[in-house]
């Protein structure tokens, strides 16, 4: 994802003049590297200064630029928060902030690099988008969108290197729409970000199980498809939720919460992370696994016979 | 005089440091990715605060220490690791688990393992804590001293000078920091990508702190300077070092900030510790 957002980046730098990168002392990925190259000027890097990362967004953003500031997703959204929420969404500013790392990719890095609660943070300002796709096609389609939209600040949260492409098949991408990745009629799974791998798992399961599955990518979770969300849930018997995030304040409650404002009966069922920090270090997967996201435990809890 | 007659032996400081560096170098092997570049850089600091710096405590305080002890690098924790290990706080087997779902030790110094006074990670924390900690023994009356390892790009951040400044203000004596100036962030040299970082020691001193500046590979000057100390202000010893000190192509190449060497490199790397290297 973070060499798919690289290469979008340097080649949309190419035609659009106003694209700029803030990065706070992380070392550019791939085609970044290049972009810096080829257009000096259009690359800063503050240091480990996150504050003044966000800061010079926004002024460069006020002066006609399109600033996209860069860095681990904690030091991107929590580190110079109210400088988001200030700077680039008080006053609707285009400026994309890009967390890599969102969730708990950085397993081995220990709590201080978990972007737990991400999606839950950015999700509560008011003006903020959130894109979060899942694999690297997304990554290109929601770059582009977020080169050319004049909408306003846009978090966008990726994963690391290396993830595969899960959304060959599925339909265009759109921002702000629910994106179907198979389409059946008894249960849909809604879910976003790399943890899509183990929705797919889950689909898979279900789908052996004699279930027809629907697999849906809530990319955009701001604004988020509440019509396309109400649908899903009239269309199938049954809704699973898979999001790495908290379990507040992330997608599964919005669900839960349309299901009940349409009062559309369909049982679901939600897995999240906890709301505990991990003090744990292994892979990716292992750290998903102490909070109970692996198929083992989703499948035991589906209670599918 | 010798720093051995003073109350540092800095000969038998060096032979732990050699091997300090060859333990950190056998970790790197059960993993794909490790700070050592980091470690090495800070690696006499920690020594001699340990070593040479921290009192002993009838009352065993923390782990045996009447003062405190903060890796604000956080990602330089490798270098407390090993101490801990030699000092017999943490387990061989901690250290084997470095990074496992079996261990307790991650890529960055967690609270509540034994020896770890705060959780850092995230740069710029640490200075803030210190003063915290600091304020908070100089008002319960407690005759410790709290010690941190600052890198140079936590001089990037805003939160760094705040509570340096605070520091002054509060008068701090019983705070002494280190700065591991290595001239290196995670992307390139401070000296070509920000020329305005320097001078550190004019900085410091301008915001109200006692400071020298010292060879940070030298336990002997720094350990000097400590007890050259005024012990009316709060104390910084900005210590020039190298990233990556050690081992010969690891020094000042950025890529060894998070990188674990291959097979290879590890035999190379280690040839160069030998005893012949002290
Ligand atoms: C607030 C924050 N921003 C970014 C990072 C990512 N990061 C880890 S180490 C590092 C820079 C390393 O340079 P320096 O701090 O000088 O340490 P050293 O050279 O001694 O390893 C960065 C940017 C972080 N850990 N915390």
């Amino acid at each position: 994802m973070r060499n798919t957002f690289a290469d979008v980046f340097y080649e949309a730098g190419k035609r659009e003049k106003r694209l700029a990168v803030v990065v706070a002392d992380i070392s550019p990925a791939g085609s970044i590297q290049k972009f810096r190259e080829d257009f000096p000027e259009r690359f800063v890097n503050t240091g480990v200064s996150e504050q003044i990362m966000i800061g010079m967004c926004a002024g460069m953003a006020l002066r006609g630029l399109r600033p996209f500031a860069y860095t681990i997703a904690t030091f991107t959204l929590f580190r110079p928060f109210e400088f988001v929420r200030d700077d680039l969404c008080y006053q609707n500013l285009p400026v994309t902030v890009v967390g890599i790392g969102g969730g708990v990719t950085y397993s081995t890095l220990g709590g201080t690099h978990h972007a737990m609660e991400d999606v839950a943070v950015a999700g509560a300002i008011p003006n903020l988008s959130i894109i979060a796709p899942c694999d690297p096609a997304e990554t290109k389609a929601a770059t582009l969108w977020c080169v050319d939209q004049t909408r306003g600040p846009v978090y966008l949260r990726l994963g690391k290197a290396g993830e595969p492409n899960l959304t060959e098949q599925a339909g265009p991408w759109e921002f702000g729409k629910l994106r179907y990745l198979r389409k059946g009629h008894d249960v849909c799974i809604f879910s976003y970000g790399p943890i899509m791998k183990l929705a797919l798992e889950v689909a898979s399961f279900l789908e052996q199980k004699g279930q027809s599955v629907s697999l849906i990518s809530a990319h955009t979770l701001k604004p988020l498809d509440r019509e396309g969300i109400a649908a899903a849930l009239t269309q199938h018997q049954r809704a699973v939720v898979i999001e790495e995030c908290v379990p507040r304040g992330g997608l599964s409650g919005q669900v839960k919460e349309i299901a009940s404002d349409e009062r559309i009966d369909c049982r679901i069922n939600a897995f999240t992370l906890k709301d505990e920090f991990i003090h744990c270090y292994g892979s990716h997967a292992d750290l998903l696994s102490a909070h109970g996201l692996d198929l083992q435990t989703i499948s035991s809890r589906l209670k599918v016979v | 005089m010798t720093s051995v007659e003073k109350g540092f032996d800095t000969v038998t400081a060096r032979r732990r440091c050699l091997q300090y560096r060859r333990r950190i170098l056998e970790i790197s092997q059960q993993v794909t990715a490790l700070h050592v570049a980091p470690a090495f850089s800070c690696l006499e600091m920690v020594d001699l605060i340990y070593h040479g710096l921290m009192r002993p405590s009838p009352k065993g305080l923390t782990c045996g220490f009447q003062d405190s002890f903060l890796m604000s690098k956080g990602h330089g924790c490798l270098s407390q690791y090993v101490l801990l290990e030699e000092l017999g706080i943490l387990d061989k087997k901690d250290l084997q688990d470095y990074c496992t779902p079996v261990g307790q030790l991650g890529a960055h110094p967690d609270f509540g393992v034994p020896g770890i006074e705060a959780s850092t990670g995230s740069l710029g924390h640490g200075m803030g804590i210190a003063t915290g900690m600091a304020y908070a023994d100089r008002i319960k009356k407690d005759d410790r001293h709290v010690f941190v390892v600052l890198s140079d790009g936590e001089l990037q951040e805003g939160s760094t000078w705040e509570a340096i400044m605070m520091a002054a203000n509060l008068n701090l004596h019983n705070l002494v920091a280190f700065v591991d100036l290595n001239d290196f962030g995670g992307l390139a040299r401070m000296s070509e990508g920000h020329p305005a970082f320097y001078p550190v020691l004019d900085k410091i001193r301008a915001f109200g702190w006692e400071a020298i500046e010292v060879n940070g590979h030298d336990a002997g000057a720094m350990y000097e300077g400590f007890m050259g100390r005024s012990r009316k202000l709060p104390f910084m010893i900005v210590g020039k070092t190298v990233k990556g000190k050690g081992v010969s192509f690891m020094e000042h190449v950025p890529i060894w900030h998070y990188r674990s060497p291959n097979k290879e490199e590890y035999a190379k790397a280690l040839m160069e510790l030998g005893e012949d290297s002290l």
